[in-house]
């Protein structure tokens, strides 16, 4: 699971003053407390240094978690990183959900209390080690104030300030009184990489304990004492309303307790899910689907395939690529991406209670404070009014990004007496997503032997960003759907990237892990694979024939060609496909090998993928990372397709919208590139990788030249239509 | 009422029959730690065990189960298999976010304890029905393997 | 003889026999012939009426006694398109000639039967012609209807008159030539609608009577059980003996020990038709979970009974490629498996889509409906049934709400589920299909 799907924006220098600000905010963590079951009750509320770090008097250190954990290990690489700077013991740190606070804890690089996009350990790598070190400063002065020796003279360790000369050492804990009251220097000096004692260790994870035995407690897993059970039905048409409901019969199940009806859902409250459950299922519920009742997948494609015929807004220039493809043999392609779901494993849920003047909420979410402030506008509160509990969040992939399953909770919860938890079936939460727009992509190239001279991408589809976060669609283009096309890895002198805005009729977009590369790379890779058929030369050799620029990724593609065994002989109707992408400042070559049976089936045969990252917070994580990357994109490319018919999404659960399976799973290794940059991001990366690699094996292995995903199966088989 | 054997112990509810296991389990008991994915026994992560056999408790009425022994991802350490999966699981990191991950433990656990050294088909026929949309697959058959060494 | 008129008297003899099986195929077989017997009028029978709603309903209201006769005669089925409102037709039957739509048998004045009479619809029901002298084809069962009582057709349309009007038209046929004309079908009527009512077989017990009226007159179980002759119309010599239709097999459920219902008991079959399962013996599924679920459920016990009794009157048929139902489960292994074991596709399919419902024994874990083992579908070889309900999968309902398998076609290709389908029948039934993605992509067609 990732660190997922969240574009990013123009790249603002992510500071520490804004941090350490933050921290100046003063009374810290007032009022709200979640521990990360059995992993914080052993620290007292302790002392706090600033909005991240607080130690009690027995030494324990407490760091809040300004990103999510959503399985992609981020709250153990950011204690890595906090407990590293701050020389803290990491056996004996406690973890904390941040409460909802943008002033504190929003993402220096997205300006909103957001965890997405690929960069909790890119925005916040910086930031959170000055303050680390600047909490360690004041540790160490306040050590060597009470000893009276140089502060030079101190070194510090394991959570305690050692004097060698003198012997004497002092724990954090009986510090951290004094230390507080210190002021925390702005720019103190920060480890050199060759002293870290965590980072770059694969360390293991602090939140997985509790996820093995039951203990994790997730949003769905909230019981305010009095609370009661809920599912729902919304709309299945965007933008329709509940004409009538009949409840008669559904009021006659025990444990039901409560029909809601609202203008756009009908909810059934009941002692268990079963009940509001089985409830849901006896109501006779007539709709009035509004403008969108006659929307179908083929008005879906033909509204996006006029739209890209028109010229784009331009997203990036390089040279004079009309010119440049003006003459000679122009090689042009068109690609196409469906809708999809994010469909994580724990269905959209959030426990509600309403009272005269207040709410409180039980929810994992990847925004919190836009939980809070959306639905204190819903109420009519403000915000200060709505307290949300953030928890453990069992699978985000950009789905909880937004904050509309706390909305429906707190419009439920509203007539409803006491705590309600809603909880949304598998079927709602498949038809009620936000959902990976549909693209649409036309590429033109022009060649000169083996190089690419002239090229031109046109991207179409759906500005997530400009509903997402409106002040970030500048110019007429969204900076996510064209990322990772305007700076396509390649030496092309003359380029041009363009962007046509398209919203589909029908549904609502949004971000999904992988965000806007998925949709470029898998074009652009697709395409480079056609070109280099074109230049009649090996798919890896072309590349490498085009990559000057980008030695890091050349260095990767190398990598991955040894380690895949590239050139080497393989069966008939089996082939190897490599993709390369720069994303979210990570370096990735992949190569899928995978058999094309007779009857068209994908046999996934084994999956390489060489990685430059810059530092490695923690390796194991990353590696991680990459394989649940690799096998999300994969699925999607096999499997993934949201479609409409009568304005209703037509899928509903895994039996129709399918899941890769552990038998179908090939092996993947991860191979890590030493770097000393930067760290990059990685959450999103290998969704992005898995689907071109994929599509350029069964090129291989098949000759088809595949244009859309999901793969068509029907296209492969031997004999068959293609 | 009905009578249940969850984890050693004997639990009465009060609750229609039809009713499956994974909520009375959730709702009923408080007993959070079996998850609710599909409600239609194709992602595994409602698993729990009934006589030490892999069930998906999502689609099971709990009057059916009778006398037998119902263990939730709760107490499954508690079994030697369990308990070598909770390590294994551990050691390789297998986690990411969490929520498949009972009944991925629930199924593995069934696994060892039919078939003390699995293969990779065995693994596939035991593990195919839990689906991780984080991906850990490859984890987890390592896992399986890694744990079974050590039984 | 001069060798030309040899060839002449061959030529007459190939004409003779040629119009002669032609004949006997296309010759009307009254669907209970095979009882034998003298029919008498039902005026002069002198057992208890075998028309009517049951002993228990006689007293009640004219629409509550319609209600049970619609419900017998299964209107609901044909007449609800999937998502529509009940009786308000639109619903598709694809047949060799092309597609049809039923029409909306509501009281709605527009677009139902809101305007007709009792003769109108007395003379639908019976004569197969509509209100505006328009000729009906035959996936309208009036050669069955047709035996039903006056006062039964009546009390139906009493009910129906009862329903919410809903207004609702339904597509226009797609036939292809010459079938799309309906005056046509005056013709088929003439040769292959008795057009009389139920006559009961004075020999015959009275709960025999009743049954064989529920199975002919309601019912019509012959539609999908009984095979048809070239003409569409069923070929009674070979009643109840299997049938495909819509791409469904209806089985043999004459007495043949092996192929048909005769080893089953009594209660068996009485569990089946009333509850669309029974122990040993798998579940319903597709067209026949949908007559159970609309219609069968409703019978009275002493109606299944009777239902019961008739269908074993019926003489066993032999349909050679059933062989009995394998009654033993199949190991709780995996891995142990006699046939199939070189189907790596079907088997990983199994185990991820199936195996948690339907156990690796083919006994489910969860719920006896979703049990294999002894199922009539997974033993046969064929696999139709199999594929269909793997691609479009099965709701039943019980008293305590509905259980459904998913349909896995929308995701699922032919291959996967031709691979599937034969990987169930070679685990848990007695003979091992072999069905291919093209046959399956025909079944799809089909439905």
């Amino acid at each position: 699971m990732a660190d997922d799907a969240l574009p990013r924006p123009t790249p603002a220098s992510p500071s520490r003053r804004g941090v350490l600000a933050a921290a100046a905010g003063g009374a810290l963590l007032v009022g709200f407390h979640v521990p990360l079951p059995g992993r914080s009750t052993a620290a007292e509320a302790g002392t706090a240094f600033n909005a991240f770090i607080r130690i009690d008097r027995s030494g324990v250190v407490t760091l809040i978690m300004p990103q999510v954990e959503m399985g992609q290990g981020v709250y153990t690489s950011i204690a890595m990183i906090l407990a590293e700077e701050l020389d803290a013991d990491f056996g004996r740190v406690a973890l904390e959900h941040a409460p909802p606070d943008e002033a504190h804890y929003k993402n220096p690089v997205l300006g909103v209390q957001a965890t997405g996009n690929s960069n909790s350990i890119r925005a916040w790598w910086k930031p959170l080690r000055q303050t680390a070190a600047g909490t360690r400063v004041v540790l160490v002065q306040a050590a060597a104030r009470g000893w009276g020796v140089p502060v030079g003279e101190c070194r510090t360790e394991a959570a305690q300030v050692i004097h060698d000369a003198s012997g004497r050492r002092a724990g954090y804990g009986e510090l951290a009184g004094r230390a507080a009251s210190l002021p925390q220097p702005t720019d103190p000096p920060l480890k050199q990489p060759a002293d870290f004692r965590l980072i770059g260790k694969p360390l293991k994870r602090l939140d997985t304990p509790d996820k093995s035995d039951g203990k994790a407690v997730y949003g769905i897993d909230a019981l305010p004492p009095g609370v009661k059970f809920a599912t729902l039905m919304a709309s299945p048409v965007k933008g329709g309303k509940v004409a009538r409901v009949d409840d008669s019969k559904a009021m006659t199940l025990p444990g039901v307790r409560q029909v809601v009806v609202l203008d756009d859902l009908v909810a059934v409250v009941g002692d268990h899910m079963w009940a509001a459950k089985r409830g849901l299922d006896e109501l006779a519920i007539t709709w009035d689907d509004g403008p969108n009742a006659n929307v179908d997948s083929a008005q879906v494609w033909r509204q996006i395939r006029q739209a890209s015929t028109r010229e784009g807004a331009t997203a990036k220039q390089v040279g004079d690529a009309a010119s440049a493809l003006s003459q000679g043999e122009v090689i042009s392609a068109e690609f196409e991406m469906p809708f999809l779901a994010h469909t994580p494993m724990e269905p959209m849920n959030c426990t509600a209670h309403v009272t005269p003047g207040g709410c409180e909420l039980w929810l994992g979410t990847q925004v919190i404070a836009r939980v809070q402030s959306s639905v204190a506008q819903t109420l009519g509160l403000p915000p200060e009014k709505v307290v949300v509990h953030n928890h453990l969040i069992g699978g985000g992939f950009g789905r909880r990004l937004e904050p509309d399953m706390a909305i429906k909770a707190a419009r439920i919860a509203q007539k409803v007496d006491g705590p309600v938890k809603v909880v949304w079936t598998r079927e709602e939460d498949v038809r009620q997503d936000v959902y990976r727009p549909v693209y649409r992509d036309l590429l033109w190239a022009k060649l000169s032997g083996d190089k690419i001279v002239g090229w031109k991408h046109r991207i179409t589809g759906s500005s997530v960003v400009a509903r997402w976060l409106p002040p970030a669609y500048t110019k007429d283009v969204d900076f996510d759907a064209v990322d990772s096309a305007v700076d396509v890895p390649y030496d092309i002198p003359h380029l041009r990237v363009e962007y046509v805005r398209d919203e589909p009729p029908g549904v609502t977009t949004g971000f999904w892990r992988g965000v806007g590369p998925n949709n470029n790379v898998f074009a652009i890779e697709s395409f480079i694979d056609e070109l280099a058929k074109k230049a009649g030369k090996d798919p890896v050799a072309f590349r490498r024939a085009n990559l000057d620029k980008t030695p890091r990724l050349l260095a990767a593609l190398d990598l991955v060609a040894d380690k895949a065994g590239w050139g080497s002989p393989l069966p008939a109707r089996t082939g190897r496909g490599v993709a390369v992408q720069v994303s979210f400042a990570s370096f990735i070559a992949t190569v899928v090998e995978a058999e094309v049976d007779e009857a068209g089936e994908i046999l996934l045969k084994r999956i390489n993928t060489a990685v430059d990252t810059g530092i490695a917070v923690n390796p194991d994580t990353i590696m991680a990372q990459l394989q649940g990357g690799l096998i999300f994109g994969l699925t999607a490319a096999l499997y993934g397709e949201i479609t409409l018919d009568k304005g209703r999404v037509q899928q509903s659960n895994f039996h129709d919208y399918r899941m890769l399976r552990i038998d179908q799973t090939p092996p993947i290794a991860v191979h890590l590139i030493k770097s000393g940059e930067a760290p990059g991001g990685i959450g999103e990366t290998g969704v992005t990788a898995s689907i071109p690699a994929l599509r350029n094996a069964i090129y291989a292995a098949t000759g088809v030249a595949l244009r859309r995903m999901p793969v068509d199966r029907s296209l492969l088989a031997r004999g068959g239509r293609a | 009422m009905t009578e249940l054997h969850i984890n050693g112990e004997l639990r009465t509810v009060d609750v229609p029959p039809d009713m499956p296991l994974l909520w009375v389990l959730r709702d009923v008991l408080r007993m959070t730690g079996t998850k609710f994915g599909c409600g239609i026994a194709q992602c595994g992560a409602c698993t729990v065990h009934v006589d030490g056999k892999a069930i998906r408790s999502c689609l099971l009425p709990v009057g059916s189960i009778g006398d037998k022994a119902i263990t939730t991802i709760e107490s499954v350490g508690v079994t030697p298999a369990g308990t070598r999966v909770q390590k294994a699981w551990l050691e390789l990191e297998v986690i990411q976010c969490g929520y498949c991950q009972p009944g991925q433990i629930m199924s593995a656990a069934a696994l060892l304890n039919a078939i003390p050294h699995p293969d990779d088909a065995d693994i596939d026929a035991a593990m195919a029905g839990n689906i991780c949309r984080c991906g850990t697959y490859v984890r987890i058959r390592d896992a399986i393997k890694r744990a079974a060494a050590e039984a | 003889m001069t060798p030309a008129r040899w060839t002449a008297l061959t030529v007459v003899a190939v004409i003779v026999v040629a119009v002669g099986i032609a004949a006997w195929l296309l010759l009307p077989s009254p669907a209970m012939s095979f009882a034998g017997g003298k029919p008498v009028p039902l005026a002069s029978y002198a057992g208890a009426s075998p028309t009517g709603v049951p002993a228990e309903l006689r007293a009640a209201d004219p629409i509550t006694r319609g209600r049970y006769l619609a419900k017998a005669a299964d209107c609901e089925a044909c007449h609800t398109v999937e998502g529509g409102a009940p009786y308000a037709g639109g619903r598709p039957f694809k047949t060799p000639f092309g597609t049809m739509y039923s029409p909306n048998i509501t009281p709605d004045r527009a677009t139902g039967l809101g305007t007709w009479s009792d003769a109108d619809f007395l003379r639908a029901v019976h004569k197969g012609i509509a209100k505006d002298g328009e000729r009906l084809y035959p996936s309208f069962p009036y050669e069955a209807y047709t035996l039903m009582s006056d006062d039964d057709v009546l009390a139906i349309k009493a009910y129906l008159f009862s329903l919410p009007p809903t207004h609702a038209v339904a597509p226009p046929d797609a036939l292809a030539f010459p079938f799309n004309h309906r005056p046509l079908m005056a013709v088929w009527s003439l040769i292959y609608n008795p057009d009389h009512r139920f006559q009961p077989r004075a020999d015959r017990s009275p709960e025999w009577n009743r049954g064989a009226y529920l199975a002919e007159a309601l019912a019509h179980c012959g539609d999908c059980h009984t095979a048809r002759n070239l003409a569409q119309a069923l070929d009674n010599r070979r009643k109840f003996g299997g049938a495909v239709t819509a791409g469904w097999r209806a089985y043999n459920i004459t007495a043949d020990r092996s192929s048909g219902v005769g080893s089953w008991t009594d209660d068996e079959i009485a569990e089946y038709l009333h509850a669309g399962h029974a122990a040993g013996h798998g579940s319903a599924g597709g067209p026949m979970a949908e007559a159970v679920d609309l219609s069968l459920s409703n019978l009275t016990p002493g109606d299944t009974r009777a239902l019961v009794a008739y269908l074993r009157s019926v003489p066993a048929i032999h349909t050679p490629d059933l062989p009995a139902p394998k009654a033993e489960a199949a190991s709780e292994m995996p891995k142990q498996m006699a046939a199939g074991a070189a189907n790596p596709r079907g088997r990983q399919v199994f185990e991820g889509a199936c195996a948690s419902c339907h156990g690796w024994s083919g006994v489910s874990p969860l719920t006896d409906l979703a049990t294999l083992t002894g199922n009539r579908a997974v033993n046969d070889p064929t696999a139709i049934n199999v594929a269909q309900i793997v691609i479009s999968g099965a709701r039943r309902e019980t008293p305590n709400g509905a259980v459904v398998m998913p349909a896995f076609g929308r995701t699922y290709s032919d291959d996967e589920i031709a691979a599937v389908a034969n990987y169930v029948t070679a685990r848990f039934g007695s003979t091992p299909s072999s069905i291919t993605a093209k046959q399956v992509a025909k079944f799809r067609q089909a439905q």
